[in-house]
């Protein structure tokens, strides 16, 4: 595959696929995402892959599969859910997008809803493009798991949730305002992401990336167009490296600036939001004065940037980061002083390193919980090699713990920063390619704000995309939501799931 | 403690004359004017992300930040449609989303408005109508007023809202 992110792909049986997983695992490797793929051999109907992160890099395993269950007509292939607990949602969407089918126990559809017509499989080969949708208002009858007992009963919230938020459906089983059981529901902003891929030309496909989780615009397009440069055997300019690093730094800043406002906010501290979204509002200002927009969609291209940055915009920027960094610190100080806050950040939500570990917790959450995971520092593309960004962790796993992550990384963004703004690479910011003229594999994995976002694209010839996978890290992570609320009280629910903050539209696709 | 207020007095008030820096056109007392004029009291929106990135979510957010403070202008963001006078719509409506999105609406007492936010929500955006997305905000619900952009300015969000009053 060759690029710099150290990555091999490796065709296995389904024995191998089993044993390669376990392996791995045992040798303490973390599944990055599962998914399948219509683009098999003319025996296979399709392949289902396996990225497996270990220490020296990324191993995907690829399983064409074959066995055919002789009651439906499914292709069916090994499940990793009891070695990666984290695969069972994967292989579902799987399931629901490509007719393929795990053995694990749980069938229950995961992004299907009642509004696809039975039979419809979006990226199945042989799709069918005419579609009659199923009637308007269906509503499907989808069969939480019920915890029964004296005193028991069921809260059910969303998919409007009261907030400006994405939408999403929790059941939580309570015994008076404690929390027994929380299931969650996803798949309500499905949007036909994947197939979309497939319908745009591969150098236009980082518009649809940029969008798939808005608040992670940079990772994404970054990840997508590292997957098309892999593929197309292209090495970006300096100068883009380090302004895609530039504006990776910048959109972890926002988001962690709005995070520690709302985690104020949900804890009663009004002036934790409203200073922390003043904050925000200046960085996205400066954001604004140097690239012409608040948000950083489209500014990543293959082969490099769509835009460049003045020298003395630079060193404004830095400057910015500078004062923000002071702002910050002078704020955790409060924050680290208010009792009330520190109560209610202290053992609420919490998931053990243990816990972690087990279910496979990643990104932000992941480093909060004990799991020092960080792909600039693992594996260090251009220019995270140069720049050595400090990996931060806390094995508290608390909302508190995910508070002073935050903390930290914005510090540590802030000086990167400044350091890039100051070492920024002279030259051009976008180098030529060209679509290769096979079909081709790329990966790309990019260390968002919340965790490692990996795409996956499998490019045919004329610019033509086959499949393309986008993989946020919340797939991994709203598993372990369920078993941080247990125990807590209700109430402390919206702090707990802001402490996440945690993707729909990115999940959901 | 002393910290806290120490901050408070040395940050002051954030809040801008509307409109802020980057489109200077509305006055604030004429905004609040206009709304007490037409209903008497405060406007209450509710919104719905019906599918989108969460791109229009983080300005959406922004308009009630200190330095745009929309809910100094009397407006206020609610949590249930029974409360709401106006319908704030974000993205592509996901199939999956439809028929909660109807519901809201339904569940919102008459007069009400609805201000369709972003290019998803006017258009479809890049997400068009597909077998997952029935694209544009007015391909489900009457929409009074559209507001491009992707995602659009606070500023944009705010004016989008007060032509829908005005209408």
């Amino acid at each position: 595959m060759g690029g710099v992110l150290p990555a091999r792909r490796l065709g296995v049986t389904a024995e191998e696929w089993l044993a390669c997983a376990s392996d791995l695992a045992a040798a303490g490797a973390r599944l990055l995402a599962l998914w399948a793929a219509p683009v098999g051999s003319i025996t296979a109907q399709a392949v289902v892959r396996a990225a497996l992160a270990g220490s020296h890099g990324v191993l995907v395993a690829e399983l064409a599969v074959q066995a055919e269950d002789p009651a439906t007509g499914d292709a069916v292939y090994p499940g990793l859910g009891t070695i990666f607990p984290c695969a069972a949602r994967m292989q579902r969407a799987a399931y629901d997008t490509c007719k393929v089918r795990a053995t694990d126990p749980d069938r229950r559809p995961w992004l299907r809803h009642a509004a696809w017509p039975d039979g419809f499989w979006p990226l199945a080969p042989g799709r069918s493009d005419q579609l009659q949708p199923a009637p308007a208002a269906a509503i499907d009858d989808y069969p939480f798991v019920r915890v029964q007992g004296e005193g028991v009963h069921e809260i059910a919230v969303g998919p409007v949730h009261a907030g400006i938020i994405e939408p999403g459906h929790f059941r939580f089983s309570v015994v008076g305002e404690k929390v027994l059981r929380l299931e969650e529901r996803l798949g309500y902003t499905h949007k036909g992401i994947e197939r979309r891929f497939t319908e745009l030309d591969l150098f236009a496909g980082q518009r649809l990336a940029a969008r798939v989780s808005g608040d992670s615009t940079v990772a994404y397009s970054w990840a997508y167009c590292q997957a098309v440069e892999c593929l197309a055997g292209c090495s970006v300019p300096p100068r883009a490296a380090w302004l895609r690093a530039l504006m990776l730094e910048i959109e972890r800043v926002a988001n962690h600036l709005g995070d520690l406002g709302a985690l104020g906010g949900d804890a009663g501290f009004a002036f934790g939001l409203s200073q922390f979204s003043r904050l925000k509002e200046q960085w996205l200002r400066a954001v604004g004065a140097v690239f012409g927009r608040r948000y950083l969609m489209d500014t990543i291209v293959p082969g490099g940037t769509a835009v460049d940055v003045a020298t003395g915009a630079g060193r404004m920027l830095a400057q910015q980061a500078h004062t923000l960094a002071g702002e910050v610190r002078a704020l955790r100080q409060i924050y680290d002083e208010h009792d009330g806050v520190r109560d209610r950040f202290a053992a609420a939500g919490c998931a053990t390193p243990e816990l972690a570990a087990q279910l496979g917790l990643t990104g932000l959450a992941g480093r909060a919980s004990g799991q020092a995971f960080d792909a600039r520092v693992d594996w260090p593309c251009a220019p995270f090699d140069a720049l050595a960004p400090a990996i931060v962790t806390r094995i508290e796993g608390d909302v508190a713990a995910r508070v002073a992550l935050r903390f930290d990384e914005l510090g540590e963004s802030c000086r990167l920063i400044a350091r890039i703004a100051a070492d920024l690479p002279d030259g051009v910011c976008r180098a030529a390619l060209a679509a290769p003229a096979e079909s081709r594999f790329g990966l790309g994995i990019v260390e968002g704000w919340r965790g490692p976002v990996l795409v996956a694209i499998d490019a045919g010839p004329g610019e033509r995309v086959l499949r393309c996978h986008p993989h946020d890290p919340s797939w991994q992570n709203w598993p372990v939501l369920e078993h941080a609320i247990i125990g807590n009280i209700v109430p402390d629910f919206p702090l707990i799931n802001k402490s996440f903050n945690l993707s729909y539209s990115g999940h959901d696709l | 403690m002393l910290r806290t207020l120490r901050r408070i007095c040395s940050v002051g008030i954030a809040t801008e004359p509307l409109a802020g820096s980057d489109e200077p056109l509305i006055i604030r007392d004429a905004l609040q004017a206009q709304i007490r004029a037409i209903l008497g009291r405060a406007l209450c929106i509710r919104h719905v992300d019906a599918g989108s990135c969460n791109g229009c979510e983080l300005e959406i957010h922004a308009v009630v930040n200190p330095v745009y403070n929309i809910e100094g202008e009397g407006i206020r963001f609610v949590a249930s449609p029974r409360h709401a006078d106006l319908l704030l719509v974000t993205g592509p409506v996901s199939r999956h989303m439809e028929t909660a999105l109807r519901r809201t609406y339904e569940a919102m007492a008459n007069p009400k408005l609805v201000v369709a936010i972003g290019d998803c929500g006017c258009s479809g955006g890049i997400f068009g109508e597909s077998y997952a997305s029935l694209g544009r905000v007015s391909n489900v619900l009457p929409v009074d007023m559209a507001v491009p952009g992707c995602p659009p300015t606070p500023t944009r969000i705010m004016r989008g809202i007060l032509a829908a009053i005005g209408r």
